[in-house]
């Protein structure tokens, strides 16, 4: 059987065939099940320890200063060295707090990024589930997440981690909606849910080419919001630690304090990949209609390159933003979301339409 | 009906919160008892004394020059100033007339101080706000302040360099030229500020028309320094009091009519442009001549009262001096600027958010150990 | 019509800021060779201190196993606290006459504050600042130390 490595449904559907002549059906899916969860696990452990390095190496760059550069080369095992410190650190038992529930907590937080990690096309046929809603799926799993903070900073029994798990749910309620929003134009353009064939419709321009005015918008609502949803950069009003001093996570030590940290990483780069597979055709090569040449030298690199090199550009974006601004305040933050984006998003949507109606876009 | 009454009583209630003593933003060991309703601020109250040491009971027991090294660890941004205060007050009592190139001198190290006073206010504003480059890019430039303060005084912070009647020891030969290529580096820096923090509209938001003071509550209140400044209140001891060498150079006073966050900060600003100028002023006209005046080993003070006031980077800070004809001092007394500066903080913050509080906190300054002495 | 206008340009002069400022920070990112830390342990070889700088107080000595201190208790009496001691000693000098010298010269570096006035004072200039700067040690003990090397002798022609 030949593999190609551009394309892997061949090679989802050998091992599938494979499988289920070796045992029965059900125990098929169930090793199936097994194979997928390991490797999104190890992944998903790759990613986040990598993005943290990233990061910290990003934010220094920036700062003029160096970063870790003393454990190995360049520094490049600090976040492992530091993870397992994390792992000996005694974890705190906090006076009246909700024991179930603090200790519930960072597992929520974790198990609804872990979740929207299963959707996402990473090349052809390279997805563990392919839903005909993927987008709506998406949105849904991904704000499940705020529902683990909230109940972190409501056990903590802390009045900063109060304060904190209450403004991230306004945050997350509102930014909700625009993040939908943005995804929603899209979805008019595409005019389907599904993650892959959203995929496929960009082989010839991505959507943000395509979509011209209205999809540059949605672009530019569906990363701020995207930020803010994350809870990261100048949206990190959940932790603002010159505020609330850790917000909702203050009480947190050893492997939970762990679990929050890496799983804002994680969504940090589910929502980049969502981007890039929305806006910038996920693992799509960038082809330019009638340039032969150029367009094979493109389509030689292989589409996970091209995904996580996108998303790689998209979550420096998000970075560069956070170590640039200032926090907004609660209240802005709202009226951000309430007075800016929502009015904008309605009007694009119908805008969107409009063009998809008249065929005015590419 | 049982639940509606404890449903009123919850909603009567204060969430009281504890700002510090160990808390990121309060700059120090500063505790502030915030009642809060939802995220609006009721009331403030500051608790001090957390890094109370008695640095005035302390002064009696010593002599006029050991005094000095006690003054740098009140306003540890300001050390240098700090010491300028008390050895005037010294000379002043004893009426000697220290040499020009002292007194140039003691005028440059005061602008770079205030300079690098304002420069580290920025960082740390930044910070407070949520933008964690601004600090890494403050201290960056301070250094190259603190450099120049180590290379003269052999300190960095805590300078000691005064001593009454003079300086300790003359200026480095390199002190000029290295004084110019910091003037020459800063003037080309000063921009990144500007565009990171002062133009940026997420930072106008947060600050304009927060934590206003108006002129007559900012002199009502006693307020000085870029604080008072920026409320319209024209309290600057270099213009209407000169010492040392400020009647020799050309400023302006930044007065803004505010006096709110937004202008406290753009004071601070514009104070680092203006120190700049007049370091330009002088640097080059340095007189020749001894670094010290002719002093006795032993001072004492003719019996009396004494009072001296300088501006430091926050604002003015007095030297009271009662003696009694020994030579350690009866009585000294500090006014220093941030504990009065402090004062009206719940006048300011009442009504506003959090991280109002957080940024009104931050716009004045505050060193704490200047506040408890 | 005027407020949608003051609408528009609120945003575009917002986004204008915000840009200006990643300017900044992505400027200093893709520049190379900006970043300033100096990596301390590494280059503790080729780190020079300013000559002025205040690390310890110590008693310059000469080859000869020399210093200059006389034992007069200026440094003491002018520490503002109390970091240093001089134990004085008796020395009969070859004309039969007594004369002060120092036995110890004890250096309390964990209460001195650098204030410099034992160094100014000091009328035959015997202390000196040294720009050592690591002084962390585990034994508090260790901070006090005896400036006079054993030995020592007074400089010939210091009074």
């Amino acid at each position: 059987m030949e593999f190609s490595i551009y394309d892997f449904s061949s090679f989802t559907a050998w091992i599938d065939q494979s499988l289920r002549a070796a045992m029965s059906p059900g125990m098929a899916v169930a090793i199936e099940m097994l194979i997928i969860g390991v490797a999104i696990l190890i992944f998903y452990a790759i990613v986040g320890l990598f993005l943290v390095y990233a990061e910290r190496k990003v934010c220094a760059l920036m700062q003029n200063r160096m970063g870790p550069n003393r454990v190995g080369p360049g520094g490049i095992f600090q976040t492992i060295a530091d993870l397992v410190k994390l792992l000996f650190v005694e974890l705190v038992p906090i006076k009246n707090a909700d024991k179930i529930l603090f200790s519930l907590a960072p597992y929520i937080v974790i198990i609804a990024s872990f979740m929207a990690m299963g959707a996402l096309p990473f090349a052809k046929g390279l997805h563990a589930i392919d839903l005909n809603i993927g987008v709506f799926y998406l949105m849904a799993v991904s704000s499940m997440g705020v529902v683990g903070v909230l109940l972190a900073g409501w056990a903590s029994n802390n009045k900063y981690s109060l304060i904190g798990a209450m403004r991230i749910g306004a945050q997350i309620v509102s930014y909700e909606i625009s993040v939908g929003m943005s995804l929603v134009t899209i979805v008019v353009l595409a005019g389907t849910m599904q993650l892959s064939e959203i995929v496929q419709a960009q082989q010839y321009g991505w959507f943000i080419f395509r979509g011209h005015i209205p999809a540059l918008i949605a672009f530019v609502i569906f990363i701020v919001a995207s930020t803010a949803e994350t809870n990261r950069g100048p949206f990190d009003l959940a932790e603002a630690e010159s505020e609330l001093t850790a917000g909702f996570h203050t009480e947190y030590s050893g492997i939970r304090f762990a679990f929050f940290f890496l799983a804002e990483y994680i969504n940090m780069f589910i929502v980049a990949a969502i981007a890039t597979t929305v806006f910038f055709g996920g693992w799509m090569p960038f082809n330019v209609y009638g340039w032969e040449g150029f367009n094979k030298v493109m389509n030689f690199i292989p589409p996970f390159i091209w995904f996580l090199g996108k998303t790689g550009a998209l979550i420096f974006l998000i970075m560069w933003f956070k170590w640039t601004f200032p926090r907004l305040r609660i209240d802005q933050l709202l009226t951000l979301e309430w007075k800016y984006f929502l009015p904008i998003n309605i009007i694009n949507v119908l805008i969107m339409a409009l063009i998809v109606l008249l065929g005015w876009h590419w | 009906m049982e639940v509606k009454e404890k449903m009123g009583r919850l909603e009567n209630e204060e969430y009281i919160i504890n700002m510090g003593p160990q808390h990121p933003s309060t700059h120090g060991v500063l505790r502030l008892v915030v009642a809060l309703k939802g995220e609006i601020v009721q009331r403030v109250e500051p608790h001090i004394g957390y890094i109370h040491r008695g640095i005035e009971k302390m002064c009696e027991n010593l002599t006029y020059q050991q005094i000095i090294h006690l003054t740098d660890r009140m306003d540890y941004l300001s050390a240098h100033i700090n010491n300028e205060a008390v050895c005037l007050t010294v000379e002043k009592a004893l009426e000697i007339e220290v040499p020009e190139r002292v007194k140039y001198i003691r005028t440059i190290m005061s602008e770079l101080t205030r300079i690098q006073s304002h420069q580290l206010f920025w960082a740390t504003f930044g910070m407070d706000l949520g933008g964690l480059t601004c600090f890494f890019y403050g201290l960056r430039d301070r250094e190259k302040i603190l450099d120049i303060f180590e290379e003269s005084c052999g300190g960095r912070m805590i300078v000691s360099y005064n001593t009454p009647g003079g300086l300790m020891n003359d200026i480095h030969p390199n002190f000029q030229n290295r004084v110019k290529e910091f003037l020459k580096y800063f003037r080309g820096v000063i921009h990144e500020y500007d565009d990171l923090l002062t133009g940026n509209v997420i930072f106008q938001e947060r600050s304009k028309g927060m934590g206003v003071m108006t002129k007559e509550e900012a002199i009502a209140w006693g307020l000085t320094g870029p604080t008072g400044r920026a409320s319209g209140f024209s309290c600057d001891i270099r213009k209407h009091n000169p010492y040392s060498a400020y009647d020799k150079v050309t400023f302006r006073e930044i007065l803004y009519t505010e006096g709110d966050v937004f202008h406290r900060y753009l004071a601070r600003m514009e104070e680092m442009r203006e120190s700049m100028n007049i370091i330009d002023q002088l640097i080059d006209n340095i007189p020749e001549g001894p670094f010290t005046a002719k002093m006795k080993p032993v001072i004492k003070l003719p019996e009396g009262e004494y009072f001296q006031s300088v501006e430091t980077a926050r604002g003015e800070l007095g030297v009271y001096i009662v003696s009694d004809g020994n030579k350690n001092p009866y009585r000294v007394k500090f006014r220093s600027p941030n504990f009065v500066n402090l004062a009206p903080l719940n006048l300011m913050a009442r009504g506003s958010k959090i991280a109002d509080l957080v940024a009104i906190g931050g716009s004045l300054d505050l060193i704490i150990p200047d506040i408890d002495r | 019509m005027k407020s949608v206008i003051e609408y528009f340009r609120g945003i575009f002069n917002g986004i204008k800021s915000l840009l200006v400022g990643m300017t900044v920070t992505g400027g200093y990112f893709f520049r190379p060779g900006t970043t300033l830390t100096q990596q301390y342990p590494d280059n503790r070889d080729t780190l020079v201190m300013f000559e002025r700088f205040k690390g310890e107080v110590v008693m310059p000595h000469n080859e000869k196993n020399e210093h200059k201190c006389t034992g007069c208790g200026i440094c003491e009496i002018n520490c503002p606290n109390g970091s240093i001691e001089v134990i004085p000693a008796t020395e009969v000098t070859e004309e039969g006459k007594k004369k002060r010298i120092i036995d110890k010269h004890i250096y309390h570096l964990g209460m001195c504050t650098f204030c410099g006035l034992c160094v100014k004072t000091c009328p035959s200039q015997a202390l000196a600042f040294s720009q050592e700067f690591e002084h962390a040690v585990f034994d508090r003990t260790k901070l006090t130390k005896v400036l006079n090397q054993p030995g020592s002798k007074l400089m010939k022609g210091v009074e």
